[in-house]
């Protein structure tokens, strides 16, 4: 394991900067801003966000802008070609004496789950295998979020959205497993990919800082917990972040150069106490309890808890 | 200068070669590939500065293609047909993002059925796309208009990404004698790339592509693109003067061919414009007044040009290589609509449909136009549209028909 000991062991060795400042006309109780404010301390100002269309279009909506970083919005399909064009230019410009050094900007991606998990993913799976140096975040609220919140590729088991309604002919709601678009990264060999919560900010400044080490594509998929998909309050957006990871749903993990290593072992308290939190589970608590469902949910998290103990020792 | 043979495809190359542009993002496609070969082989020995890129689809090739120009390179990129199509959304983005490049594209009819060969529904579904268009009709117009394409583009007064057409097979493969200007005269035609408005500076963040709320905003920021993309007639006229001073041929945004005496006028675009030159020629020995009007730059439309081009002609037949299903012939309409305020309009205007897929265009089916539209001129009326088709052809197909019958059916 090449896990290193922490740099991050307390709040306030946080940089206080900040890059995402106040006056985002997104939602309240926002979870994925939250870890952009969070990785942008790290990532810091001198950055092209590079957008595909998602929630995070209206954080640059003319003539505002809540970043003190550059901003291209490119499509639903194909941001991370708009990240190759950008990086391939500065590194041009840069080689041809055009640009000067210093000059130089951070290339990152900036895509919801709908983008990341489906419609990208021809342009995302290209530009990892060019090596093409850059982030990739996504702030995954496992729903096509800006249209109404509809069922993504990102969307588990048992959720209900607007398309994946709780019906007589199917009422768990969503019927598919949310899609691994972690091993489908690191099936490509990209030098980092993790996952973070907002809840956990040392573990993901942590993340990002040993990112910044290594060259090439590097993936944070982003717990982005939303109370306008999700029906909670969004004074609740903490408690919801938190117990996702602390049931297992959410696996705080890193793969460097392939290996896998997870960054924090949950008590796995019942995932009832995450799903009852949230409106678009309450389909499976009431009229009646749907506990086929509720055990099915349950038994995915056991098992793939019970495979990491095997494979990283850890209990 | 002597000429050498090359074809559409290697002419194209060149130009981006001449253009000394900074980033080629590519992606194969038939009958597009040799140029994104040629170019990627010259990026590799060296005789071109610039990085090649092969990315994952059109889309993500336009993607970058603008992406990259935004952030202050020069970009040449080459697609045909289904690509274009598969990049259509990002002709719109890119063009709304203001930046300049030159994209070519190959004609290729489009599927279904699929097929190889060249018409122009392809480049002529992006005429709306805010991309200035030009349309060549010579291997040596290629090369010419590129290096045009990239001047008017990169003009403070367009910024707009511009977008040339060559017709696939007909002139991407075949040989024709080209003169390759020297780097150092166009360097006087084409100054480097130097924007101080686009680029990603670390320096100076700045955020492009964004959101807008409301018709308002949406309505002033479109339009601009339009009154860009107008602008982009004088530019290029400024343009087309600079090159003949420079490299001795003139192109403006039509072509008028034996047009000052003409009573009845055909109108055409592209590589076929050749036959249709000569079977003016031929007409004209015949004794029939017959001129020619070739279309060049489709966007920005030239109304005036137009106007002044078909004003007092009796009759006036629009070759569409093109087909609007359930309308008919779409620079047809265009025509149509600019002649509406002349007051000295054609008597009669004429509708032909041919060279759909890349169909041969008879000297009889001109012969055919020619008769039709002297007709209509002097009834005073309309014809078509008529899809052109000969009886062979006709009978080609149905023993193709027989035939497909004949293997479903065993008999």
């Amino acid at each position: 394991m090449n896990w290193e000991p922490p740099l991050f062991q307390d709040l306030h060795q946080i940089p206080r900067e900040e890059h995402v400042f106040p006056g985002a006309p997104l939602c309240a109780g926002c979870g994925g801003l939250e870890s952009l404010r969070l990785a942008s301390k790290v990532l810091g100002p001198h950055v092209v966000y590079v957008n595909a269309a998602g929630c995070f279009t209206n954080l640059a909506t003319f003539p505002f802008t809540p970043l003190d970083a550059s901003w291209l919005y490119t499509t639903m399909g194909s941001a991370p070609a708009g990240a190759q064009g950008v990086r391939d230019a500065l590194d041009v410009l840069i080689a041809k004496g055009r640009l000067p050094k210093e000059e130089d900007v951070t290339v990152v991606v900036l895509g919801g789950d709908g983008s990341t998990y489906d419609m990208a993913l021809s342009s995302t799976s290209g530009a990892i295998t060019r090596k093409l140096d850059f982030y990739y975040f996504c702030y995954d609220n496992e729903a096509y979020g800006n249209t109404g919140v509809q069922l993504s590729p990102s969307t588990p088991y048992g959720a209900k959205t607007t398309t994946s309604p709780c019906a007589v002919q199917r009422p768990v709601g969503a019927t598919q497993e949310k899609k691994d678009i972690f091993e489908i990264w690191r099936a490509h060999n990209p030098p980092y990919v993790a996952t973070v919560s907002p809840r956990f900010p040392l573990d993901l400044e942590e993340k990002f800082v040993r990112a910044a080490n290594y060259r090439g594509p590097r993936l944070f998929l982003g717990f982005a917990a939303c109370p306008t998909g999700w029906l909670f309050d969004p004074a609740h957006t903490p408690d919801v972040a938190r117990l996702a990871v602390e049931c297992g749903l959410w696996p705080l993990k890193e793969a460097v150069n392939g290996e896998v290593v997870h960054t924090h072992f949950p008590k796995l308290s019942p995932v009832e106490d995450y799903l009852k939190l949230q409106g678009r589970f309450r389909h499976l608590f009431e009229p009646i309890v749907q506990k086929e469902a509720i055990a099915h949910i349950q038994d995915r998290v056991n098992t793939y808890w019970e495979r990491v103990k095997q494979t990283e020792q850890k209990s | 200068m002597t000429a050498q043979m090359m074809t559409g495809n290697l002419a194209a190359a060149w130009s981006a070669r001449l253009a000394d542009v900074d980033y080629v993002p590519a992606f194969p496609i038939t009958p597009q590939t040799e140029i994104v070969e040629t170019l990627a082989k010259w990026c590799g020995d060296g005789s071109l500065n610039a990085r090649f890129v092969t990315l994952d689809s059109e889309h993500s090739m336009m993607t970058a293609a603008g992406a990259a120009a935004a952030t202050g390179a020069r970009v040449f990129t080459a697609t045909s047909s289904q690509g274009l199509l598969h990049a259509f959304e990002v002709l719109y983005t890119v063009a709304g993002w203001r930046v300049p490049f030159v994209l070519v594209n190959v004609s290729r009819a489009l599927a279904s059925p699929i097929t190889l060969e060249p018409d122009h529904n392809d480049v002529l579904a992006a005429r709306d796309s805010g991309f200035v268009q030009i349309h060549a009709e010579t291997c040596q117009e290629v090369l010419d208009s590129i290096l045009m394409g990239y001047r008017i583009a990169e003009d403070a007064r367009v910024c707009l990404p511009v977008v040339v057409n060559l017709d696939g097979f007909i002139l991407s493969f075949t040989r024709e004698p080209v003169v390759v200007p020297d780097q150092e005269t166009v360097k006087q035609f084409l100054p480097p790339f130097r924007p101080a408005h686009l680029g990603f500076k670390a320096s100076a963040p700045h955020a492009l592509g964004t959101a807008v709320t409301g018709g308002a905003t949406y309505s002033y920021f479109r339009h601009q693109i339009h009154l860009a993309s107008v602008n982009a007639l004088r530019v290029h006229e400024e343009a087309a003067v600079e090159f003949e001073r420079l490299f001795g041929r003139r192109y403006d945004v039509a072509e008028g061919y034996r047009l000052e005496d003409a009573e009845d006028v055909l109108v055409m675009s592209n590589a076929y414009a050749s036959k249709g030159k000569a079977a003016v020629d031929r007409a004209r020995e015949e004794g029939r007044k017959i001129g020619l009007l070739r279309l060049r730059v489709i966007r920005p439309w030239p109304a005036e040009v137009v106007r002044r081009a078909l004003r007092g002609k009796r009759a006036v037949a629009v070759l569409d290589q093109n087909l609007s299903p359930g309308q008919g012939g779409i620079l047809f309409q265009e025509i149509a609509a600019c002649l509406y305020h002349e007051p000295l309009r054609p008597r009669s205007l004429c509708s032909f449909i041919g060279g759909l897929g890349g169909k041969n265009i008879s000297e009889g089916e001109f012969c055919t136009i020619f008769e039709q539209m002297e007709d209509a001129g002097g009834r005073g009326t309309g014809v078509g549209p008529v899809l052109l088709y000969t009886e062979a052809e006709h009978r080609d197909m149905e023993q193709l028909q027989f035939l497909a019958h004949e293997l479903r059916t065993g008999r």
